[in-house]
C-alpha cells in the first residue's frame, strides 16, 4: 500500500521513528560506537600484559582495579552491547520485514521502545563507569562473591548499577524478540511458506527464540544478586546458607545458549551472502534449518562444562562433556553445507564473500578448539588461562565482527542506496583477518603454557615471564593495535560512502530475496505494493533460464 | 493466531522462564535445607489461603468480561474488568498488612534464605498484579468506549498468567512446611 508521509522533522523522522529500518539503524550506529569503547579497553588492557607498569598513552597506568573494571566491561560491552544490538536487533530488525514483504514490523511502538530502553541500558552503564569506586569489576560472568561482596570487587555501586543496565538491555532484547518472533510468524507476503523464508530470517528467529526461553533464569539471578549486594540477601552466601555455584547455573544456563543466540545470526548472513556470491543453490535448506533447531535445543543442555573445576558433581561433568560434544554435530553439518554450496559455484571474492569466507575460516578453528575444552579432562588443565580466552575469541570474533562486517558491506547498497568502496573493503578485510589470527594464535600457546586469565601482571611468575612467554603477548598485543588501525579504515570507507559512494540500484548483487526488489533505500512501509511470493529464495543458476538469478516475486 | 494474542503468548513464555529459574532454584535450597520448613511455619497460611481465593476469583470475573468482549459489550466488560481489578487491589492490600506484620515480628528480606526467596518471588509477583491492575485500567478504559475490545481478552490472558504463578508459590511458600 502507498502510504504518503508529510515532511518529518529530523527528529521525529530519525530519533522517534516506529520504521523498522531507521530502528535498525539506531541499534547499528549505537552497537558500533559502544564497539569502539570495547576495542579501546582491549588496547588499554593488552598494554599493560605485554609491558607491565607501562603508561598506556590515551589511559595512563593501569592499576590492578583498573584491569579488572577494563576486562569486565570489555567482555560485557562486546556482547551484550555490540553481538546483541547488531547482529540480532540491528539485522533483524532490518531483514526481517524486508525479507518476508511486511512493510513493518507487527507491533513498530514496541519496536522503537525496545531501542529506547536499550538506548538507557548503555546509558546506565556508562553511568556505572563514573560512580564511587567506578565500573564493576566483577567480569562479566558476575560470580560471586566478587560480584556480591564490594569487600572483594571494590566497586559495590558500580557492579550494581552494571546489573541495572544488564537487566534493562534485557528488556530491550524480550520486547524486540517478541516482535521479531510475531512479525516472522504472522506477516509474511502471500505464498511465502516456512520453506520459502531466507536462511537468515529463521536464523534471528530461532536464536531471538532461544535468547527468550534461557534469559529468564538470569533475569530473577540478577534480581537476587542485586538483592545481595544491596538488601544483605544471602542467596549466594556460602556462611549464611546460600550457595554461589547456584549463580554460575542461573548465569551459563543463559550464557551458554547466548553464543549460539549471537552465532546464529551470523551463520545465516553467511548463508545469503555464500549463495549469491557463489551464484548456487543452498546445498541443503531444510538441514540448515534442522541444525539451526536442534543447536538451539542442544544449547541448553551443556551449560556446566563452564563449571567443571568448579566443585560439581563429577558424574554431572561427564553428562555435560558429552552433551557439549554433541552439540559440536549439527554446527559442524551446517559449516560443511556451506561448504558444498561453495563446491562447484562460480564464485566471486566481493568484499562480503571475502568476509563470509573469513567467517568460516575462523569459527572452524573455534569450534575444533572448543572439542578441547568440552572434554572434562582436558578442561581441568586449559580452565581459566588464555587456551579458553583465545577459544572464545575464535568464536565471538567471528560472529559479532566478521559476522557483522559481512552483514554491512553487502546490505550497505540497500540500506543507504549507495556501494562501499570494494578496494577499501578489502583492505580492511585482510587487515582484520590477519590482524585477528595474529592477536589470538599466541594466545592459544601462551595459554598451554600456564597464563592465566586474571593475572594482571606475570612479573612475579618466573616461569611464565621468559623471553618467548614476554615476546607472545607483546607480538598479541601489537597485532592488536594494527587491527585496530585498520577499523579506521572501515571508519573512513563506511562515511564517505554514505555520501559519495557511487549509487547503488535494487538489485546489485543480482540476489532472489525480496529485500533486493524495491528500491535503494527502500521508502516507508517498504514497496508501493506489498510482493507475493512464488519460491524459494535460493534458486540460483536454474537450467533453461536466461538470468542465473530467479527472484522469489516473480511469477513463473 | 491474531497478532495480538501470539504476543501475548510470547510474553507469558518468557515470564514462565524467569519464574521458573526461581522456582527451581528455591526448590533446590528448599530439598538442601531442612531449617527452611521451620521458617515457613512462620507464614500465616490462612492469610494466604484467603489471596489465593481472591486473586482465583478475580479471575473469573476477567473470563466474564472476555465473554462480553466477544459479545461486543464493550461496557459491560469494563465493569467486570474493574471487579477483576478490584481483586487484585484486595491482593495488593492483604499482602501489604501481611507483610507488615511479618517485618514487625522480625522476619525480613535478610533474616535468612528462606525469608529471602519468600520476599523476593512473592515481590516479583506483587510486581506483576500491580502492573496487571494497570494496564487493565488502561484496557477497561478503552474497552467502555467500545474500542480495541480484543485487548480484553489479551489483558485476560496475562492475568491468567499471574494467577497461576499464585498456585505455585502459595504451596511452596505456605503449605509445605
Amino acid at each position: 500500500m502507498a502510504v504518503h508521509h508529510a515532511p518529518e522533522s529530523w527528529v521525529r523522522k530519525y530519533l522517534l521513528s516506529t520504521d523498522h529500518k531507521i530502528i535498525c539503524f539506531q541499534y547499528m550506529f549505537t552497537g558500533m560506537a559502544l564497539a569502539i569503547v570495547g576495542g579501546f579497553f582491549s588496547y588499554v588492557f593488552r598494554m599493560q600484559m605485554a609491558f607491565p607498569g607501562m603508561n598506556v598513552p590515551g589511559w595512563g597506568l593501569v592499576t590492578p582495579a583498573d584491569y579488572n573494571m577494563l576486562v569486565t566491561n570489555h567482555g560485557a560491552i562486546m556482547i551484550f552491547w555490540v553481538a546483541m544490538p547488531v547482529l540480532i536487533a540491528a539485522f533483524g530488525n532490518y531483514l526481517i520485514p524486508l525479507m518476508i514483504g511486511a512493510d513493518d514490523m507487527v507491533f513498530p511502538k514496541i519496536n522503537r521502545l525496545s531501542y529506547q530502553i536499550f538506548l538507557l541500558s548503555a546509558v546506565v552503564l556508562f553511568v556505572s563507569f563514573f560512580v564511587d569506586g567506578g565500573g564493576s569489576a566483577g567480569a562479566w560472568t558476575m560470580y560471586p562473591p566478587l560480584m556480591s561482596k564490594d569487600e572483594y570487587s571494590l566497586t559495590g555501586t558500580g557492579s550494581s548499577v552494571f546489573l541495572v543496565a544488564i537487566a534493562l538491555e534485557f528488556v530491550a532484547f524480550l520486547l524486540g524478540g517478541i516482535n521479531f518472533v510475531t512479525t516472522a510468524m504472522n506477516a509474511r507476503a502471500p505464498g511465502m511458506r516456512y520453506q520459502d523464508i531466507p536462511i537468515v530470517v529463521w536464523m534471528i528467529v530461532i536464536a531471538t527464540v532461544v535468547f527468550m526461553a534461557s534469559v529468564g533464569p538470569l533475569v530473577a539471578g540478577a534480581i537476587m544478586m542485586l538483592f545481595d549486594q544491596q538488601l544483605g540477601t544471602a542467596f549466594f552466601d556460602p556462611n549464611r546458607g546460600g550457595d554461589p555455584i547456584l549463580w554460575q547455573h542461573l548465569f551459563w544456563f543463559f550464557g551458554h545458549p547466548e553464543v549460539y543466540v549471537v552465532l546464529l545470526p551470523a551463520t545465516g548472513i553467511t548463508a545469503e551472502i555464500i549463495t549469491v556470491f557463489s551464484r548456487k543453490k543452498l546445498f541443503a535448506y531444510m538441514t540448515v534449518v534442522n541444525t539451526a533447531i536442534a543447536t538451539g535445543i542442544l544449547s541448553f543442555l551443556v551449560w556446566a562444562h563452564h563449571q567443571f573445576v568448579a566443585g560439581i558433581d563429577p558424574r554431572m561433568a561427564n553428562i555435560f562433556t558429552v552433551t557439549t560434544l554433541i552439540i559440536s554435530i549439527p554446527v559442524a553439518e551446517m559449516m560443511f553445507v556451506y561448504i558444498a554450496t561453495l563446491y562447484g559455484g562460480s564464485i566471486t571474492l566481493a568484499t562480503p564473500m571475502l568476509w563470509a569466507l573469513g567467517f568460516i575460516f575462523t569459527f572452524l578453528i573455534g569450534g575444533v578448539t572448543g572439542i578441547f575444552l568440552g572434554a572434562s579432562g582436558a578442561d581441568i588443565y586449559l580452565h581459566d588461562t588464555y587456551f579458553v580466552l583465545a577459544h572464545f575469541h575464535y568464536t565471538f570474533f567471528p560472529i559479532a565482527i566478521i559476522g557483522a562486517f559481512a552483514g554491512i558491506t553487502f546490505w550497505f547498497p540497500k540500506m543507504f542506496g549507495r556501494h562501499m568502496n570494494e578496494t577499501l573493503g578489502k583492505i580492511h578485510f585482510w587487515g582484520t583477518f590477519f590482524g585477528f589470527n595474529a592477536i589470538f594464535i599466541p594466545l592459544f600457546i601462551t595459554g598451554v603454557l600456564g597464563d592465566h586469565r586474571r593475572i594482571f601482571d606475570y612479573s612475579n611468575f618466573p616461569e611464565l615471564t621468559t623471553p618467548m612467554m614476554d615476546g607472545m603477548r607483546q607480538f598479541a598485543t601489537i597485532s592488536l593495535i594494527v587491527m585496530l588501525g585498520f577499523q579506521l579504515v572501515f571508519l573512513y570507507n563506511f562515511l564517505t560512502s554514505l555520501v559519495w559512494g557511487r549509487k547503488a540500484e535494487k538489485n546489485p548483487w543480482l540476489a532472489n530475496t525480496l529485500e533486493w526488489t524495491t528500491d535503494s533505500p527502500p521508502p516507508h512501509g517498504n514497496w508501493p505494493e506489498l510482493p507475493t511470493v512464488y519460491r524459494g529464495p535460493y534458486e540460483y543458476s536454474v537450467p533453461d533460464r536466461k538470468d542465473d538469478f530467479w527472484p522469489q516475486n516473480v511469477p513463473s | 493466531m491474531p497478532t495480538g494474542r501470539l504476543a501475548v503468548w510470547w510474553i507469558i513464555a518468557s515470564e514462565i522462564v524467569i519464574f521458573g529459574g526461581l522456582l527451581a532454584s528455591y526448590v533446590m535450597y528448599r530439598l538442601a535445607h531442612d531449617a527452611f520448613a521451620e521458617q515457613a511455619a512462620h507464614t500465616n497460611t490462612w492469610i494466604g489461603a484467603f489471596n489465593t481465593f481472591v486473586l482465583l476469583t478475580s479471575s473469573l470475573s476477567a473470563v466474564l468480561a472476555h465473554q462480553a468482549a466477544d459479545a461486543g459489550d464493550g461496557p459491560k466488560a469494563a465493569r467486570l474488568l474493574q471487579y477483576t481489578m478490584g481483586g487484585g487491589l484486595i491482593f495488593i492490600t492483604v499482602k501489604a498488612f501481611e507483610w507488615t506484620s511479618e517485618i514487625q515480628h522480625g522476619f525480613t528480606i535478610a533474616s535468612n534464605t528462606f525469608w529471602s526467596f519468600y520476599y523476593t518471588a512473592a515481590g516479583i509477583h506483587a510486581a506483576h498484579v500491580i502492573a496487571g491492575v494497570v494496564i487493565m485500567g488502561f484496557v477497561a478504559n478503552t474497552a467502555r468506549r467500545n474500542l480495541e475490545l480484543q485487548r480484553v481478552e489479551l489483558i485476560g490472558l496475562y492475568w491468567h498468567f499471574v494467577d497461576i504463578v499464585w498456585i505455585f508459590l502459595f504451596p511452596l511458600l505456605y503449605i509445605a512446611k
